[in-house]
């Protein structure tokens, strides 16, 4: 492999893991935030009870956000230096701005937060929790803005010099259509996350309470049972506003990237009405995409596409024609292309991956609305199900979600190949910018430093997964009876007592061992 | 002053910031084998940290967010001419933040050793690590006309990397000692107290070191100035700790680094990346910058974001102002639950 392929794969490994922990900060945020709006509120022991459980989980999900971000923040100079000089004019100050606007937010009001119980009024100290996330939110924003920006770059013109575009106008670049829509779409996609963990944690508790004969009467039970109904209405709701603002992605899509649509669809050939594809085969894997047979549903891609019954989807192979006749048939040959310099463009992406990455979004997502909707369905009333396979299937479905916004993402960075920056299609080409990802990598970097990082990235990254995951079960296991003793007030949810205290002495008087 | 020497002074602000607060939080971590030998210390220096080091850390985003949003060219040259330096201060940032978070998950003997050892660790590495960087970009880089690397993956580690990462380290140390003099009560605070007794006048000494060869290389009489500042607040600093001062000896040792940072980067000025291979090659201010329009948008944002974020930090620092001692704190209960 070059310099370019063994980047590629340390992006994609480092942001998908990033994005593993990045929408359950936001999902499981704003709920843990209205969990405590509702003690506020009403005083219910049950609902400090939730806030705490789940608020100790959100900030062990949080910390390692945060650590993989940092890795983020330096990767676009280290291993992708031609791409920041090219896009330097628009793309860091989105990510200044976040930095500024949003990650201070985040992370001054957490610390508050953490620290904050009992020593700041009830209400700021509720202000901070929201404070933060917001700040997650509105980092959300900035980010989506400028991966949007190299889907749809907007807001500016190319300069004669250097042929870098150059910025004229900032607000477009904020409004940009295909960021208001990933925004809408990544942000509820991040609360199915949230909603599927509170459901398939709180089932199993329940479940569990009941076979061990617990009374449905106390605290705890209030808890679990409030976290299934919470979660599993956020699921079913998020899962309706997924599928609104995909829907909304879908048809600019179509206007601003076709390849990606028919890609998502192996669509071959230009078919109006067009129909949307449920399965293949074939020798996908090829990339040959005339080998592909499908299953499909007539006129639905049509709709997809442009929101009526006939227009015709343009095909793959006539985009792919279209597209060498205007951005050419070979790379330069210049050595800023390293190995593909003067080589064939393919226009298409990776099939499989695109198809298969779109159907795993959108079933994967499907999934979680169905757990919901059984969730839901099996506590109405107040009944508590023990169903083994209904419960632990439900367990098991809290990955769903997770797997629906990495394909997602990948779908997304995978279906704009070749290109880095894709040509807006709105403005004629002679002022179009573009980018092809096969320039986008530091020239100077050799490839066995990428090497090196990318295995000890990945290394690492594995071994906090499992360190992660060992620690995430075994205080969700144990639930709230022996990890969230009964509230003192002020203080921190452990009763464990602490190696770290003189003996004997019980950490729940120290106002800050919640968090340390 | 033009928008690009602006950003240049605001990125200098922003690297000067961080340096002054992670450096505390560097220090306190780094020195937990050394004043943290009762579990009890360990968790008192930890508390002490505990709610300000991710927003310091924010600094660190934020500084090389603006290098990016300002200078393209400068992040594009800096970066990948550090390569494996760069990664391993990742390595170093990484498993300090989950340890810090991790460490108080579980509660045997062994796990809290080894995450604390780890919080030490990932901080000297850090410290270590974007000292080397930050006295590679003031000193020089062997880069080409294009600005790439040339000459292999540990061809910038120099002699400029090596004093750039003493002087880091050597003044988070003392920094992070008189932040526990002033943060802790008990034995704790004295024996702080004792180590930045001891150790202030050896700590700043790599650090004026390197501020003075950016200033006898590149100097001006402003820089001059400042150095002589720099050398003066160690004094009051040293002084201050002596008698027992916490609050001034803090004081003064931060204004140290501010003085010594404003002599580098004011030295350094306009060349952001020098070439140690053709002072032809330097990257400058103006090689390196965006758009005016694109600054000015920042400049905007920064003006109006700044100074809310300085104001919520400040408060948080108000909030947690208290000085925290071993026993535990009886404080009023803001609220009790129902339950
Ligand atoms: C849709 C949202 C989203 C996306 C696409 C990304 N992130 Fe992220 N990032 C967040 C949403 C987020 C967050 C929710 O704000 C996090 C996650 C957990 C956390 O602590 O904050 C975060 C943390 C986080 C941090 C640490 C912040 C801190 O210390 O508080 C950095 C430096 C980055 N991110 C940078 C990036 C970069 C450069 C990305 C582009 C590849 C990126 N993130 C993708
Ligand atoms: C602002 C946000 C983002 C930017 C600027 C960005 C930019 C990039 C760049 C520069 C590459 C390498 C070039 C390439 O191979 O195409 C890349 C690849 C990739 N990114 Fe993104 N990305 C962003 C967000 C994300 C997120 C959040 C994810 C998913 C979690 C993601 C998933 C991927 C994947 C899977 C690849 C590898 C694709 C491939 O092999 O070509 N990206 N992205
Ligand atoms: C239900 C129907 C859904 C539709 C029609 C849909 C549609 C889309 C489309 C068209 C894109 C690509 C945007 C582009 O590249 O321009 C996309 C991306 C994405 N999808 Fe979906 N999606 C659906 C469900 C889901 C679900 C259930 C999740 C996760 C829980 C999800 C998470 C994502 C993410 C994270 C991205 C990448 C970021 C972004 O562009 O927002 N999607 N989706």
């Amino acid at each position: 492999m070059d310099v370019l392929d063994i980047a590629r794969w340390q992006f994609g490994i480092t942001t998908v893991y990033h994005f593993l922990m990045v929408p359950l900060t936001i999902g499981l945020g704003v709920l843990v935030a209205v969990m405590h709006t509702m003690w506020v509120r009403t005083d219910k022991p049950e609902w400090l009870r939730m806030t705490r459980f789940w608020g100790r989980v959100y900030l062990i999900n949080f910390v390692l956000g945060v650590a993989t971000g940092l890795v983020q923040e330096f990767q676009f100079g280290l291993a992708w230096s031609e791409y920041s000089r090219f896009v330097g004019d628009v793309f860091g100050s989105l990510l200044a701005l976040e930095a500024l606007l949003a990650f201070f937010l985040e992370s001054t009001f957490l610390g508050l937060w953490i620290f904050g119980w009992g020593r700041i009024p009830k209400k700021v100290h509720l202000a901070t929790l929201w404070a933060a996330v917001i700040g997650s939110i509105v980092s959300a924003y900035f980010i989506i803005a400028a991966n949007s920006w190299m889907q749809h770059p907007v807001g500016v013109v190319t300069d004669d010099e250097t042929g870098r575009p150059v910025q004229v106008d900032f607000l477009a670049v904020l409004t940009n259509n295909t960021a208001l829509a990933a925004f809408s779409h990544a942000i509820v996609a991040a609360l199915m996350v949230a909603g599927a963990l509170l459901v398939g944690i709180g089932l199993w508790h329940l479940r569990k309470r009941k076979l061990a004969g617990a009374p449905t009467t106390d605290a705890e039970h209030a808890v679990w049972f409030r976290s299934v109904r919470l979660g599993g209405w956020v699921s079913l709701v998020a899962f309706v506003l997924v599928a609104l603002t995909g829907d909304w992605q879908g048809k600019l899509m179509y206007e601003q990237q076709p390849l990606k649509m028919s890609s998502a669809e192996a669509l071959c050939e230009t078919e109006a009405p067009a129909s949307f594809s449920i399965l293949a085969w074939g020798k996908l894997g090829s990339n040959e995409c005339d080998d592909v047979h499908s299953i499909t549903v007539p006129y639905l891609l049509s709709y997809l596409a442009h929101g009526d019954f006939s227009t015709a989807v343009p095909g793959v192979n006539q985009l792919q024609e279209e597209y060498a006749a205007v951005y050419g048939e070979t790379y330069p040959d210049d050595p800023s292309f390293g190995d593909k310099a003067g080589e064939p463009i393919d226009y298409t992406p990776v099939l499989a991956v695109t198809y298969w990455s779109f159907r795993l979004m959108i079933g994967m997502g499907a999934v979680s609305a169905g757990v919901a909707a059984y969730a839901l369905r099996a506590t109405r009333k107040g009944r508590v199900p023990t169903s083994r396979v209904g419960v632990h299937g439900s367990l098991l479905a809290v990955a769903a979600p997770f797997v629906a916004n990495a394909t997602g993402w990948i779908f997304t960075e995978m279906g704009r190949q070749p290109f880095v920056v894709y040509p807006n299609p709105d403005v004629p080409v002679e002022d179009q910018v573009w980018f092809f990802t096969a320039q986008a990598v530091s020239p100077g970097v050799s490839a066995g430093e990428v090497w090196t990082s990318l295995i000890s990235l990945t290394l690492v990254y594995g071994a906090l997964a499992v360190v992660e995951l060992w620690l995430l079960t075994r205080f969700v296991r144990a639930g709230i009876t022996t990890g969230d003793g009964a509230p003192v007030p002020g203080s921190p949810p452990e009763g464990t007592p602490d190696d770290d205290l003189p003996d004997g002495r019980d950490r729940t008087d120290d106002v800050l061992s919640f968090a340390y | 002053m033009d928008l690009q020497t602006l950003w240049f002074a605001a990125v200098a602000v922003l690297w000067t910031g961080f340096l002054l607060l992670e450096g505390f939080d560097f220090g306190v971590a780094a020195l937990l084998p050394v004043l943290g030998r009762r579990p009890s210390d360990r968790h008192l220096m930890l508390r002490s940290i505990g709610p300000l080091w991710d927003g310091n850390e924010v600094w660190l985003i934020t500084a090389v967010g603006a290098v990016f949003a300002a200078f393209p060219g400068w992040y594009a040259t800096w970066l990948p001419a550090l390569y494996l330096p760069f990664v391993l201060v990742l390595f170093g940032l990484i498993i300090r933040a989950v340890a810090f978070e991790w460490r108080h998950s579980h509660h045997t003997p062994a796990w809290d050793s080894s995450w604390t050892w780890v919080i030490t660790t990932g901080s000297l590495i850090a410290a270590l690590g974007i000292g080397a960087a930050l006295g590679a970009t003031t000193l020089g880089l062997p880069i080409d006309a294009d600005g790439n690397r040339v000459g292999g993956a540990f061809a910038g580690l120099g002699w400029p990397a090596l004093l750039g990462a003493v002087a880091v380290l050597a003044f988070s140390l003392v920094h992070g000692a008189m932040f526990l003099a002033l943060k802790t009560d008990g034995p704790l605070r004295a024996a702080a107290g004792t180590f930045a007794r001891r150790w202030a006048p050896v700590a700043a000494l790599p650090l004026l070191a390197w501020a003075g060869v950016v200033h006898l290389r590149y100097g001006t009489t402003v820089t001059a100035v400042l150095w002589l500042v720099a050398a003066l607040a160690l004094v009051v600093a040293w002084a201050q700790i002596v008698v027992g001062r916490e609050g001034q000896a803090f004081a003064a040792w931060g204004a140290m680094l501010v003085a010594a940072a404003a002599t580098v980067f004011g030295a350094a000025y306009p060349v952001v990346v020098p070439s140690t291979i053709d002072a032809a090659f330097d990257v400058t201010v103006a090689d390196a910058s965006v758009s005016d329009y694109t600054l000015t948008v920042m400049t905007w944002a920064a003006g109006f974001g700044l100074p809310v974020v300085l104001s919520y930090q400040a408060w948080t620092y108000w909030v947690f102002r208290k000085r925290l001692t071993a026993e535990p704190v009886h404080e009023e209960p803001a609220e009790v639950p129902a339950s």
